[in-house]
């Protein structure tokens, strides 16, 4: 990564705009170039630094549901349910972490009955229980993470 | 757009608005007029309907999500906080105003395996910086703390975002 990728990572984070050309109008803000902006755009998805570039969107409010889930899953099938997980288009986010409960994910579904439904084929898949997080309250969600030197 | 459409209409188009974007912006120089002669309507409804979605919430906002570990954010973890019911929500909302916190919430807890009530993600370079801003939030909560707990993360598994079934 270069300074150029540093600010452009830094600064579509932040927004990116809606209008004819909006490339152009982000280029000009970065010093650079629609094209060079595109190119770049494209080559930091390809290498994976950036994971999403587009509308985030907030299921809740589209009448959707998330949820966050858990489950204890033993090592020695970890990666083979890890898979059977991944499978569900309504998983959206999947994370191996540090604990007894080491398979956390998010579900999104379009409907809130469709996180009981989901609930219920992996855990049919998995034979293994989930526990689930209902969300209560949100204080804050705003991930900016500085792409430094 | 002179022409009056109706709400189911629009909803209608907002949904192929969003199926058309949930693997992203196409990387074109003119990125919703390729959005609108997919779902064929006008691109100046395209681009209408993206700040109305914007406005109303929908779309949180069009923009970059980076893959943390590509940054060099290594230490990434999910905090869990104990926190008594009587003060969860005015120090969640000062939790989640700490510079290092990206994500928080109160969640329900599952007693008896899981007591915590609030959710905070932490990002370091370092787990020294992590725990670094646990601290933070651990002084934060001071008083009306009981346990907490920290979850690192050691892999992301899947990373997609919402899928809109078919239909």
């Amino acid at each position: 990564m270069d300074d150029l990728d540093r600010r452009i990572v830094n600064a579509l984070q932040s927004g990116f705009p809606v209008c004819e050309r909006p490339f152009r109008a982000a280029a000009v803000a970065l010093a650079t170039t629609e094209e060079e902006l595109i190119a770049r755009v494209d080559r930091l998805l390809a290498e994976g630094t950036l994971t999403r570039f587009g509308p985030l969107f907030q299921v809740e409010r589209m009448g959707g549901e998330f949820m966050l889930a858990a489950m204890r899953v033993p090592e020695a099938r970890f990666d083979k349910i890890a898979t059977i997980v991944n499978a569900l288009p309504e998983v959206a986010h999947n994370y191996a972490r540090e604990h007894a409960l080491n398979m956390w994910f998010v579900l999104a579904t379009e409907t809130p009955s469709g996180v009981d439904e989901a609930i219920r084929k992996i855990e049919s898949a998995t034979n293994l229980p989930m526990l689930t997080f209902p969300k209560e309250r949100e204080y804050f969600v705003e991930l900016r993470l500085e792409a430094g030197a | 757009m002179n022409d009056v459409v109706a709400p189911e209409m629009l909803a209608q188009i907002d949904r192929a608005i969003v199926r058309a974007t949930q693997d992203g912006l196409p990387r074109l120089p003119r990125p919703y007029h390729a959005i609108a002669d997919a779902i064929g309507v006008a691109p100046e409804l395209v681009m209408a309907r993206l700040r109305v979605m914007l406005r109303d919430g929908r779309v949180r906002r069009i923009g970059a999500v980076p893959n943390h570990y590509a940054l060099g954010w290594r230490a990434n973890g999910m905090s869990v906080w104990d926190v008594i019911d009587e003060r969860v929500d005015e120090l969640g909302a000062k939790v989640g105003a700490l510079a290092g916190v990206s994500h928080c919430y109160r969640r329900s807890r599952r007693s008896p395996e899981w007591p915590y009530n609030l959710f905070a993600m932490v990002h370091g370079r370092t787990r020294a910086e992590a725990e670094t801003r646990i601290a933070e939030i651990a002084a934060v909560l001071d008083g009306a703390l009981r346990e907490h707990d920290v979850l690192y993360s050691t892999r992301i598994l899947k990373k997609t975002g919402l899928r809109l079934g078919s239909g």
